[in-house]
């Protein structure tokens, strides 16, 4: 196989290097602190009463770095979904604050709301919902025009929407054609386009290519990829597949239960994670190699995620962990470094008894493709 | 089309298996098509494969490639029409299921093969209770009554390790979990202990953590049991956790077959050559992923000869032409490596990886 010796040195990365990555340095082009989103849960038809809330976002901080690309990882029911609805201002905030270079943008509405919009635009899950069959694909990626018409004059949109399919790799020919006359990775080039069209700084992409098959995921995965050294982007990257995460990501957090749970760098995620959420998630998935049948140390989760109407007391994970202890229910723990970790262990993580695992064939082990026998 | 291929092969963990008897299952040659109104669409074009009792086949394929026409023909669950059955033939213990009447057949179906859905939520009928829709398998084909029936019910729900089981079999399926919803599937399914489970994607639908909770009943189970089991799938991860043998499918053909790790270590068809450069891996961070270009083929236009040759890397002028029939693979010394077929001219030049 083309890996040869190159996955070998691939497990081999000595540590320095590690530190040699180029993390994106810079402004962060946004910052989310303490955000909150609780879906109210209501009882009665005529006096409805607030019985309780859904607390799907309950507490997210992180920054985003301009020209990075943040993977947001997560079980169906974290929050993620719901982050990227808040980020984008879809859904209101209930509490916290989400500013874009600097400008609070969760109490926008209006004119105001619109042109911060521009700025970050979104790539849905399912192109076969995201588009509207009743549109030409010309209709589609030029309706951003429409909305904001400062960005390319009338006479020069039909131009810019053929220039915009060409950057994604589709015949700028297809203009007139309708969403149902293309394969589902061509739909999604179709979304990429449409999120392009303003020339937004952020994209966040909501899992952009699980509806896709596997030999188009890769093809979709490189477009984004060029799209972000060409145009300098920001993406936030939502997806439950470890393994495409960890490829586009720069850094990555993990979310259970509406709360970063973990947070840092690509290698500080996979190879040193200290929370047993993070470690239990990464164990879990399925590695394709066949010889790691026998050697996995996987840690196979008891049960399912409680729901998020009504989490548990003090640190959400402690039904399912192994290392809870008394304090666990008693107190939340924050996300921060906590002392005694050394290197790439030292990053934000919100277990009181955060400390990576000692275990043989580590992430790297398992990350490494399939070998010559 | 090559018959001896699959039949002969023996996984790591089918060594156990009496490999001199007839296989379980051998399906032979077996053509779908699907009548529609812009045409006909071969979603099955000849397929070959077999399972032995205790032996997990995986049929590996993309959407459209024809693994789960393959596996709703065997079970006798093919819509029709539009979808017709138009040759070959599913041997089950030696009988030919499609030469089998109607009732005949569901004798077969359910109480010695059966089936685990993708979405358990579809599948599952909503307005009955799970009690009541696991105990239908006792009723129906055992002739239990109501209370026997529930009683068994609930035994399935213990083994599948539903918490609670007494309390929980009077719920409806919209009050579980995800998780314990396909845990259910897999309970209908063992009901009456068949001889060969299909299972079709059982746990796409899942999360990771949920995924392996399941796939480790499954493995459990069918070792207890000594089924067959033919898992149908797209996820390269899954396949390389617990199948003895791979089956890759491609516009409703075989293109590889092969032992687990021999496919994985060294494989014979460009097609599953791609699929797994494709896989990101640590040491190409921050470079291009391996892409397969193009598009899978619509069935209505499979493309003359090989249906991978437009995608192909390797493409020469045969193989516009010519249909490559599943070849038998050999070793670098020239010895026939047991089980392992590639429906691909250059099978030999993609094994060595020139």
């Amino acid at each position: 196989m083309a890996s040869n010796g190159a996955s070998a040195l691939g497990a081999a990365v000595p540590e320095e290097v590690a530190f040699a990555q180029p993390v994106p340095q810079g402004e962060p082009i946004l910052q989310v602190r303490d955000l909150v989103k609780h879906f109210p849960l209501t009882k009665g038809v005529v006096f409805r009463k607030q019985v309780g809330a859904v607390k799907a976002v309950d507490g997210v901080s992180f920054d985003l770095v301009q020209g990075e690309t943040l993977g947001i990882v997560g079980e169906s029911g974290c929050g993620k979904s719901t982050l990227a609805k808040v980020l984008m201002n879809l859904e209101p905030a209930t509490s916290g604050s989400v500013r874009y270079k600097g400008e609070e943008i969760s109490k926008l509405s209006g004119a105001a709301l619109k042109a911060v919009r521009r700025n970050i635009q979104m790539v849905f899950q399912d192109p076969y919902t995201s588009l509207n069959p009743r549109m030409t694909v010309g209709d589609i990626i030029g309706e951003p025009y429409e909305i904001h018409p400062e960005v390319a004059p009338k006479g020069e949109r039909r131009r810019a929407v053929q220039d915009l399919l060409d950057v994604v790799g589709l015949n700028p020919e297809y203009i007139n054609r309708y969403p149902h006359q293309f394969s589902g990775g061509q739909r999604q080039r179709i979304g990429i386009a449409r999120g392009l069209a303003l020339k937004p700084e952020i994209i966040i992409c909501d899992e952009p290519v699980s509806a896709l098959d596997v030999s188009v995921q890769a093809q979709v995965i490189n477009l984004l990829d060029q799209l972000q050294k060409d145009f300098n982007l920001s993406y936030m990257f939502i997806a439950h597949d470890l393994s495409i995460v960890r490829h586009i990501s720069d850094r990555v957090g993990v979310m259970y239960l509406g709360k970063m749970v973990e947070i840092g760098t690509d290698l500080e995620i996979y190879d040193h994670a200290t929370h047993p959420y993070t470690q239990a998630l990464l164990s879990a998935v399925p590695v394709p190699d066949p010889t790691a049948r026998e050697t996995r140390d996987r840690v196979v989760l008891e049960g399912d995620v409680p729901s998020p109407a009504n989490p548990p007391s003090g640190c959400r994970f402690r039904t399912r962990c192994w290392k809870a202890q008394e304090i666990c229910s008693v107190e939340v723990p924050e996300l921060t470094v906590r002392p005694g970790l050394k290197l790439l262990a030292a990053h934000d993580s919100a277990c009181h008894f955060a400390e990576e695992r000692e275990v043989e064939g580590t992430a790297q082990e398992r990350q490494r493709g399939p070998e010559e026998t | 089309m090559s018959t001896s291929v699959s039949s002969s092969s023996a996984g790591s963990r089918a060594a156990t298996v009496d490999s001199s008897d007839a296989p379980l299952l051998q399906v032979n040659d077996l053509q779908v098509e699907f009548r529609t109104r812009d045409g006909v669409a071969k979603a099955v074009n000849g397929v070959t494969y077999s399972v032995a009792a205790g032996e997990t086949l995986a049929v590996l394929g993309e959407s459209g490639s024809g693994k789960s026409v393959t596996a709703q023909a065997i079970m006798g669950i093919l819509d029709s029409p539009p979808g017709h059955i138009t040759g070959g033939e599913i041997l089950f213990k030696g009988s030919d299921l499609l030469k089998m009447g109607a009732e005949e057949r569901r004798k077969v179906r359910g109480a010695q093969m059966a089936m685990i859905f993708q979405d358990a939520l579809s599948s599952l009928n909503p307005v009955h209770t799970v009690g009541a829709q696991l105990g239908e398998m006792y009723r129906v084909h055992r002739g239990s009554s109501r209370q026997e029936a529930k009683a068994k019910a609930v035994e399935l729900m213990d083994r599948v390790r539903i918490p609670a089981a007494k309390e929980r079999v009077n719920d409806y399926p919209h009050q579980f979990s995800g998780g314990m919803r396909q845990r259910i599937m897999i309970a209908m399914a063992l009901a009456l202990e068949p001889d060969l489970i299909i299972a079709d994607e059982p746990t796409t639908a899942l999360d990771v953590t949920v995924q392996a909770q399941v796939m480790d009943l499954l493995a459990e189970l069918q070792a207890e049991y000594h089924m067959g089991l033919i898992l149908i799938t797209h996820d390269l991860g899954v396949v390389a956790d617990v199948a003895d043998k791979i089956a890759v499918m491609y516009a409703g053909r075989i293109v590889e077959t092969a032992p687990v790790h021999q496919l994985y270590a060294r494989p014979a068809h460009p097609y599953t050559r791609g699929l797994l450069d494709s896989i990101p891996r640590l040491d190409q961070k921050g470079q291009e992923l391996y892409a397969i270009k193009g598009l899978p083929p619509n069935l209505l236009h499979i493309p003359a000869g090989c249906a991978f040759n437009p995608r192909c890397p390797r493409a020469q002028e045969i193989c516009r032409q010519e249909i490559p029939r599943l070849f038998q693979v050999a070793g670098d010394d020239g010895t026939e490596l047991a089980g392992r077929g590639s429906a691909c001219f250059f099978w030999k030049e993609t094994l060595h990886g020139e």
